[in-house]
Order: C-alpha cells, then structure tokens, then sequence
C-alpha cells in the first residue's frame, strides 16, 4: 500500500504531494529530494532508507514518487506510477512541469480518486473521464441521477461501458501496431528479434455488443481449422480486461463487450519467424587515429507496393569527432556533435529499394586513447499494411440485440522506435 | 496604529487569499481556493486560513467541495476545534442524493485524524456499509480499515468488523475486493501488535467458503482488486490437493492480465498452491503456462522490468526449468538502465547451459565494450561464472578473456585476470598456457585484487614459471606499500615457491619472511608469516601438506539465498522482499529483530557458528553506510543492521576485502595443520565456520574464488561449505 505520493521537478520542488496514510510525514519529500533528486549516483528505482521505501519513476524531468512503509506490492506501486502518468496524459497531453502545474487541481482530484487509504481504486480512463472533467460539475438532481449511472457502471461487471451508447453508423477500427524488437551482432546475425504487438481498436457501436476476435493464431486454428498455413505463433497475449480470460483460457476464443470508443484490446508477444522489414549492413573502419569511414547499405525487405515511411539512421560517432562528411542519394543526412551521432532521415522507402550512405568521421586527436565503444546503429521507421509477424486479423464478429449492420476496418502498422539495433 | 493588534496582518499573500476566500463572487472564491492548495503543496503553512477555507465547504460545485476536503486533511490537525465546524456538512453530505457526494464525504473523514471527527464517523459509515449504490459501499469499506487504524475499539463496538464479514458475500465485485483489502489491512494492523492473541476478531482468516467467494470475484474486478484478491489467495492454506489444483486452474487465466502486478500476483499464488499438487503433469502445465507472462514482463516499462526480473531470478532458484530456453530474451539492450542490464546479465548466466554458451558469450564479450566500467566488470565476471559453470564452454571462455586482455584497457584486464584466478582454481593445470600473457600484464595491475590474484596464480605454479622468483620478487621488493590483501597472497605466494624450488629461492623467502614479521603492522600478515616460518623451520614437510594441500573445486551456487527463505521469498513474489531478497523485517521492522532471524534462517540451527555472524556483523557495520541500496541511511529512521545488508554487501569491492580479511584469518592455516579432517572435528567449531569462508587452503587465495565465484552465497556461509565439499 501506498502511504504518499509525490511529483518533484528536476529541482526537487515538490509540485503534487498527496499523504494517502497517517504512516508518513510531508517533510518526507525533503529525503528523498536529498537522497536521490540531488544524487549524481542513483542505481535502483526503488530506495530504501530505514523503514522507508521510495519507488521513483522518471518521466520528462519529473520525478513521481511513492512512498511506502511496509512490505508492499513493488510492482503494482511501480505500475500505479505507470496509470497516473497515462491517464496524465489522456487528460492534458503531454506530462511535465507545465502541465502538472497547470492542471494541479484535477491532477490532485485524481490522484485522490483513484487511490484510497494507499490501495489503488478505479482507474480506468474511460469511466474517470465520466465524472473527473476539465469542466466543473454543478451538483443537482440530474446530476445525482447521472452519477448514480456512472457509480454504477465504475463498480460494475462492466465498469468499462455504460449502457446507453447510441451511434447512427456503426464500425469498429482495429489498428494492429507491431513494435519490432532487433539486435543484430556485427557479423549480421539475428541475436534477438521479436515483436510487441498492440492490437488497438475503435469501437463505435450501439447497445452492449458482443465481439469476438478471430487471428491466425496457431493456438487458435488449432481449435477451429486444421491446415491453415498462415498460422503465426504467437508466445504470449495478454487482454483489456473487457475480455473473458477463463473463456480464453478454455476454448482460446477472444470474446469481449467492448468499452465505448479507443482502448488497446490485446497485446501479444511473438518471437518465431519475425520478418525484419529493413536490412541494414554496416561497414565501418577506423583509419588510423584521426578518421572512422562508414558505408551503410539499406535493404528493404518487403513488397513493391508497400513502402517504409519517417526513416530514421542514428549513426553513432566517436566522442572526438569534429566533423562528418556524408554522401547520400536519399533522404539527409547530418552531424549532431551533441548526441555523437549522424542522423540521416529518409521520408520513403518503397519496397525493392535500396539505400546507400557513406561518411568519413574526422577525428580529434586526444592524449590518452580510449577504445570506442561502438554504440549500435539506431533506426525507426514505419511500414503500413505489413506485420513482422505475420499476424492477421480473419474475423471480427459483433452480435448486439438490435442486430444492426456494423462495418469493420482492419489497418496495420510495423515500426521500430529505439530498439531496432545492429552493432557494427 | 495600534501596537496590541491582534488581528491578522493586513498584508501579504494570505491577506489576499482572505478577502478573496470571503469574496461574494462564486468564481473568485474558487480561484482563491486553488491557489491555497497551491500554496499548500509547496509548503507554505495556509493553516490560518481555516475557517475561511471552510466557510466554502458547502457549495454544489464538487470539484470545489473536493478541494476544501483536500485542504481539510491537511490541516485538521492543526485546528482539531474548528473541525467540529464542517462535521454537519460532512454528515449531510453522507445523506446526499448523489452517490459521488456521499462517497466523497465517507471518504474524506476517514482521512481526518481528528477525534472530534471520528465520534461522528460511526453514524454515517453505518448507513454507507449499507447504501444501495456499490461505489458507496465500496468507499465505506476501506473507510472501517481507515477507522480501525485509529481507534480499533469503535469498529469492534459498532460491529463493523462482522459487517465486513458480510460484505464478502457482495453482488458488486469491487466491493468485494475493497472489502478484503480491508480486512487484510486490518489483518495486518492487528497482527503488528505482538499481544495479538489468535482469537482477536480482527484476524482475517480465510474459510473455503470465503475462497470460492474470493475465486468468482477475482474473475469480475479490477486490476487492483484482483491484486487484492490474489494477495488474499496467496494466504490460504489449502485443505486438500483438490483444493489446490482448482485454486490454481482458477488463477491460471489472470497470466493474461496486462497489469504486470496481476500476473506477478498470479505467480506467487500458483507458486504456493503448486506444493499441495502432487500430480506431475498438472505441475508441468503450469510451469509451462507461466513462462510467457514473464517473458512478456520484460516488455515492460523499465522499473517493472526490474521487478519481474527480481522475482525470475528468485523463481529459477526454485524451479531453474522454468525458462530453461529463452536465455536470448534477456540479452541487454543498449539502452536499457543499468539497473535491469545488471539483473539479465545475472539471469542470462543462471540460464546458461552447453547449447547456449557460445551466444552468451558473444554477447557478454559485446558488454565488455561497453561504457559504463560497473557494468563491463560485471559481464568479465559473469564470463568466468560461465566458465566454471560449464565444463564444454570453459576453453571457449578462456578464449574471450584473453581477447579482452588484448585490449590493454586497464580495468578490463584487471577484472580479467581476477577471473582468470576461479578458472585455474575450478580447472586446476588446464590452462597454463595462458599464464605468460597474463605474466605480461603485471604492470597494468594496480587493483589489489587483480594484483592478489595473479600473485596468486605465479605461487600456484611456480614450479612452472621459470621466472616465478623474478615475477614476485617484484612484489617482495614493494612488499610494505602494498595492501594487505596483495601481501596475504605474496607470502603465501613465496612459501610455495619456496617448497616447489627449495634451492634457488632461499633469500627470497628469507626476505619476506622477514619483511613480514619486522615490517608489517597487520597483526593477520605477521602472524602468517610466523606460522610458515616456524611450520619451515622445525617440518618442512608438514609445510610442504599443509601448503600445497589439495583444494577443494570450486563451484557456481545454485541459490543465492537459504532454502527456507527462498521458500518464504517464493511467498512474497512481487513485493519489496522479493525484490531485496531478503525477509521484509530487514527493511520495515526494526534493523536488530529482523537481523537476527535473517541469521536464524541462514544457517543451519544445529551448527551455531558465533564467529562467522561476528565476523559478518562486523563487516555490516563498517559498511552501514553501504547499506540496501549504497545510500546514507536517513539519519531520522531506524537503521536496518545486521545481516540485512551483507547481501548488498558482497557486490561492492570493499566489502570482498573485508570478507577476505575474514579469511586471512590465521585460524585458517591452523586448521589446514590438522590436514582436511579436522575440518569436521567438533573440537574446532569455529574454525569450521572460518573454513567455509576461507576455502580449505592454507593461502587464503583459496577464499578470493570463492567469494567471487560464489559471491551472491557470502550472506549464507552455509552454501559455501555445501560447494566446497
């Protein structure tokens, strides 16, 4: 249990503290703004002083702070921290000492709804959003009514969704977004690649629909069809909770009524057969002490008709490089001295492309030479209409009462965003 | 003006905040509230504003009615007898139409610590335990925690408890979750008290009945609540094995949940509940099930990922096929924190099998390169681990140290060469090869670890190195400016040169012999070096057995905590006590108590072994400030002492010395004189206990592997003995 709640700034002025059990003092905040803000040497995400634990987690330059007395739940209070940021974000875009100052009032109505006595109560964004506004809530008989519905629906079987949704058109968006995951050693060998994928949805669709989901799981043809060949295996999912996990469990089937509007219906995990849409093969030579020469050569992977979009190369340089000539025929590149890196940015890549990029570092002669470190190269980009691992979405069936006609849009998305590396 | 004013100051920001707080427009009074909880938040002391702020508290705008409450709980304290003032609004409040409002008010005297308050609680709480909206009830069931924490007798004479009792049975599932964390709230205020009798109405017990209640509602609630739910679970004792394996196929379906704590949660229960199922392959199923989930975790935002990596690494020490082939998930990624890098590299070596190696390796070589020194220390390290670890892929290790030694940067070949020193010690006369390249390097050592170990390795074979005289004759010379470690190792170092070449290096050991006994202010190095002197002098050949003496291999422990406490660990999955590994009085209670049955648990309570735990606690205090996390302990809160910090300990250099120190003991080479058997003689007890530690060789060498090989066992000297014989 949660005993307080804090955010500092990078100063370690505190801007939201919030005693949720008598256990703790507010000058509490002083110790750790001491022991850890004003630290240079912080190596773990939770500290323990005394009999008193802080677990921090850090976000644009803030710092939320939970402090807890006893033997608590590290990794719920870790994920509580997670849940305030995110419904933060749902709730005025961006987190940091702007907007946390700007929004205190709601931030500390929040934080006070959603945790009691320490233990973390409802926090589902959709239903918070019901009865925490920006606007402010004149008390009347209607109102009474309405937030008699809205108690209900937070505390219900269904806490997600409440009854009396009405749209004149029906459809549901399913957007299914792969993160891809790669490390590849220098010699081109694949020493990890997997793909965390989201499977996001939309639903705008009347009454309390019934949904069920069909993929070309492996797990789940096996039920149903024998002999599809498309069939992905996918290591591990884990669902919103609108969805029936002793029914998944039982009969592999993804059945579920649907909160109203956005809400990430499953994550999934797959390792086995991950298509890597960009190949990169990376040459790069120190030459002698004062010059490092880099030719890269960017392979897609991936159908004509498609294209990779927003291509980002972080080239890493060593920490004495004073300038960096490039030559590329796609896209630009440049010299960031700040992060050590050439960044070179590629609007478009259509399939069957190839990239080309060469570079020579010139470098500062330093007294003591120390070896350099050879961070990997860093990419991201995007390509819709492609999964890495193959994952399709075969059904998604709505049965509601009214039996209304509903139209469904299936899109997908694979990126890479800082975990695509290849060392060179 | 009149000098005896009494009366507020007319100026200043509080002045302001008056007048507006009293103003007759809605929207400036509101305002001026906001910016007393701003000012509130930052410090700065509002509390005279309190009647002022309270004059606001009935209004139909609820956000502000929440702000004042939040104001209220700060400052009732300081004006408990202007609370009275809002206790009518309060209690109207708890009769409003709107269920928030009613809610809101429940909620927020509870948090009021004010006795004038809590008389007028026990009405309102009463109604609200039986509203007919579920987000009432379920506020007015952490409420009666929040009250027991205060004054425990209202609850027990209003019957508050029984009605918590009740609610178990509630329709809404959220009310049930909040009701049991509850009742685990006051299960655990009550079971802090030490004259709790069993009796006490506040110990929540668990029937079967209250179980199956606890199962369906866990399938229903919110995350929170199954968390609630789960931790509930994770108490019960199952009466039978059918009990148990439909508790755990209950449970099995939450490793679906995309709330980590859920999953971890689910572990732990099925963990616990897996000791009642005798059946093999249900067994084999779930440990089957759970190895995706926590892979998964590792997809986590970092500070989750620590945990879940925490808790794997407890759980492969219980059941190491869990995760036997995804050793590649838990390679480090460039820009993970060091924190979770630290945690995989140890995982990825635990994992570490004769299929795997040559990508282990290939990728800790990777590591080596890497920025952060800690970090490359810990991957060489992890190396050598693998290498004594696994026979097959110990030529292959040795390979990629001397490719790291190549490097020539400094503390690579220094952490290279102190795990060079296990490697010879696990595989004794495998790789002599190697020595002159490591010869080669004397000069880059400054470390005395590295510089003990090479000294180390050049005494080992000195029959060997044609040049031993030359090599350590270097560190003779240097002999009183070195640390005492470093001379430890040159002495013994010596005297085996001595016993190999007894002819050419006569004046060698004069030398040291001397220089140690007339030079050296370290009582443990002179009392050595009179040892071997004497041992030389009246039995060269008793010298020559005890010296030379066979040394017991060295292995990789399985475990790094006692089995009982693993045991409690594997209990307390995802919370602080698994994360620190170590039993949660360490850190919560007071330092001493918990020290003391942390000792209970580490060691076997048939072998008392006082000078060990002296020795240890010894080493504690020295390192106080080194404690749990490597912080100043906050000088206002109780110390966390004892043992409990030992474990932190081992992984810092300083605290390898002093375990070395322990060692040097001269008792050790006592011991080694009655030759190996007196090892388990009863006339020497504490010797015993000094052997573990130490190794059996009379140079303590044979202790720097075993606290470096071992090193996640030194808080448990028992293990140590266990490897050792």
């Amino acid at each position: 249990m949660i005993s307080a709640f804090f955010i500092f700034n990078q100063k370690g002025e505190v801007l939201i503290s919030r005693l949720y059990r008598p256990d703790v003092r507010r000058s509490i905040s002083d110790v750790f703004r001491i022991q850890v803000i004003s630290s240079s040497d912080v190596r773990s995400p939770i500290i323990t002083l005394g009999s008193t634990s802080f677990f921090h987690v850090r976000i644009n330059n803030l710092y939320l702070v939970a402090v807890t007395k006893n033997n608590a739940n590290a990794a719920l209070v870790f994920e509580f921290c997670y849940r305030v940021i995110s419904i933060c974000k749902s709730y005025f875009g961006k987190v940091d000492e702007e907007s946390v100052k700007n929004n205190f009032v709601l931030i500390y109505e929040l934080i006070d709804e959603i945790n009691d006595f320490g233990y973390p109560q409802n926090s589902e964004i959709d239903t918070l959003k019901t009865y925490i506004t920006t606007e402010s809530i004149v008390s009347s008989q209607i109102a009474a009514e309405e937030s008699s519905k809205i108690t209900t629906q937070a505390t219900g079987a269904t806490s997600w969704r409440r009854g009396d949704v009405k749209y004149k058109k029906n459809e549901a968006f399913v957007d299914v977004v792969e993160t891809v995951n790669l490390s590849m050693s220098a010699k081109g060998t694949v020493l990890r690649a997997d793909v965390d994928g989201h499977i996001q949805m939309r639903a705008y669709l009347s009454g309390t629909p019934e949904c069920k989901f069909g993929l070309n799981d492996k797990l789940v043809i096996d039920k149903s069809e024998r002999g599809a060949i498309d069939a992905v295996e996918l290591d591990d999912c884990r669902f919103h909770q609108c969805v029936r996990l002793n029914e998944f469990d039982s009969t592999r089937t993804i059945s579920f009524v649907p909160p109203d509007g956005e809400f990430e219906l499953m994550t999934y995990r797959a390792t086995t057969n991950v298509k890597l849409p960009l190949r990169v093969i990376a040459t790069v030579n120190e030459i002698g002490t004062t010059q490092v020469s880099y030719v890269l050569v960017v392979k897609t992977n991936f159908g004509n008709k498609l294209s990779a979009t927003n291509v980002v190369l972080r080239i890493p340089t060593p920490l004495n490089t004073t300038s960096v000539d490039c030559k590329v025929q796609n896209g630009k590149a440049k010299y960031v001295p700040e992060e050590n890196v050439v960044v070179w940015k590629v609007p478009r890549v259509q399939g069957g492309q190839e990239l080309s990029f060469t570079a020579t570092a010139h470098l500062t002669s330093t007294t003591h030479r120390q070896v350099w470190a050879r961070p990997p190269i860093d990419v991201d980009f995007q390509v819709l209409m492609f999964t890495s691992s193959g994952l399709i979405v075969r059904f998604l069936k709505v049965f509601e009462k009214s039996n209304y006609h509903s139209i469904k849009w299936v899109r997908y998305l694979t990126k890479a965003s800082g975990s695509y590396q290849i060392r060179f | 003006m009149n000098v005896f004013a009494r009366a507020a100051p007319k100026k200043g920001e509080n002045f302001e905040l008056r007048a507006d707080l009293n103003s007759e427009y809605r929207d400036k009074r509101k305002d001026a509230i906001k910016r007393v909880i701003a000012n509130m938040t930052v410090g700065k002391d509002v509390s005279g504003l309190f009647p002022d702020v309270l004059k606001n508290m009935q209004t139909e705008d609820i956000e502000q009615k929440k702000l004042v409450y939040l104001y209220l709980i700060n400052y009732a304290k300081t004006q408990p007898d202007l609370v009275i003032l809002a206790v009518n609004t309060f209690v109207k409040d708890s009769d409003d139409s709107n269920p928030l409002i009613r809610a809101l008010a429940i909620r927020t005297m509870g948090c009021i610590r004010v006795e004038k308050i809590i008389d007028y609680l026990s009405g309102p709480l009463q109604k609200c335990l039986h509203d007919e909206n579920p987000y009432v009830r379920k506020t007015a069931a952490l409420c009666v925690a929040k009250l027991y924490d205060l004054k425990p007798e209202l609850v027990l004479e209003n019957g508050f408890l029984e009605q918590l009792h009740d609610m178990i049975s509630d329709s809404n599932p959220m009310v049930v979750a909040n009701t049991v964390t509850a009742l685990s709230d006051i299960h655990i205020a009550a079971t802090s008290q030490p004259s709790t009798s069993s009796s006490d109405p506040a110990i929540f017990v668990i029937t079967s009945t209250i179980l199956n209640k606890l199962l369906i509602a866990l399938n229903e609630c919110s995350e929170w609540g199954r968390v609630a739910i789960l931790s509930a679970l994770a108490r019960y004792e199952a009466q039978d094995e059918k009990e148990s394996e439909h508790i755990c196929e209950r449970v099995v379906p939450q490793f679906q949940h995309v709330n980590g704590s859920v999953v971890l949660g689910a572990v732990r229960v099925i963990m616990i509940h897996m000791r009642g199922v005798r059946r093999e392959e249900l067994t084999r199923q779930l440990v089957r099930k759970m190895a995706p989930p926590l892979v998964t975790l590792l997809s986590s935002p970092p500070e989750v990922q620590w945990v879940a990596l925490r808790n794997i690494n407890l759980l492969l020490q219980k059941r190491s096929d869990i995760l036997s082939n995804e050793m590649r998930v838990f390679f480090c990624k460039y820009n993970d924190p060091l924190y979770v890098k630290v945690e995989k590299l140890d995982i990825m070596v635990r994992l570490a099998n004769e299929h795997n190696v040559d990508a282990l390796l290939s990728e800790l070589k990777e590591y080596a390169s890497e920025v952060d020194v800690d970090f490359v220390r810990r991957s060489i390290k992890a190396i050598g681990q693998a290498a004594v670890k696994i026979d097959a892929g110990a030529e292959r290790c040795v390979n990629v140290l001397l490719d790291l030694i190549a490097t020539r940067v400094s503390y690579v070949v220094q952490e290279a060469v102190v795990v060079m020193k296990d490697i010879f010690r696990r595989y004794p006369s495998t790789y002599e090869g190697v020595i002159p390249t490591l010869c080669a390097n004397l000069e880059e050592l400054d470390e005395p670890e590295a510089k003990a170990s090479l000294i180390w390795i050049i005494g080992e074979y000195a029959n060997k190195i044609d040049n031993a005289d030359e090599l350590l004759g270097i560190f003779v010379d240097t002999f009183t400016e070195e640390s005492y470690s470093v001379q430890l190792q040159t002495l013994t170092a010596v005297v085996k040169l001595f016993l190999f070449k007894p002819d050419t290096s006569q004046a060698i050991v004069q030398r040291v012999l001397n220089t140690a006994t007339k030079d050296c202010d370290s009582p443990d190095v002179r009392d050595r070096a009179y040892i071997y002197w004497r041992l030389l002098s009246t039995d060269p050949g008793a010298a020559k057995s005890v010296v030379l003496a066979h040394r017991p291999p060295i292995s990789l422990p399985r475990t790094t905590v006692a089995p009982a406490l693993l045991n409690e660990l594997i209990g307390e999955i995802s919370s602080l006590a698994s994360v620190y590994q170590k039993p949660a009085e360490t850190f919560i209670g007071q330092g001493r108590i918990g020290a003391d049955s942390m000792q209970r648990k580490g060691t076997d309570p048939a072998d008392d072994r006082p000078s060990t735990q002296k020795a240890l606690q010894t080493v504690v205090a020295g390192q106080q400030s080194e404690n749990l996390l490597d912080f100043d302990d906050d000088p206002a809160s109780d110390q966390p002492t004892g043992l409990a910090a030992t474990q932190v300990l081992q992984q810092t250099p300083a605290a390898a010395n002093l375990l070395a120190g322990t060692s040097s003991n001269p008792l050790d080479d006592l011991v080694s004189i009655f030759g190996n058997t007196s090892v388990a003689s009863p006339t020497a007890p504490q010797q015993n206990a000094f052997g573990g530690l130490g190794g059996l060789g009379v140079g303590s060498p044979a202790l720097t592997p075993v606290s470096q090989v071992a090193s996640p066992a030194s808080a448990n000297p028992q293990e140590d003995l266990l490897g050792l014989f």
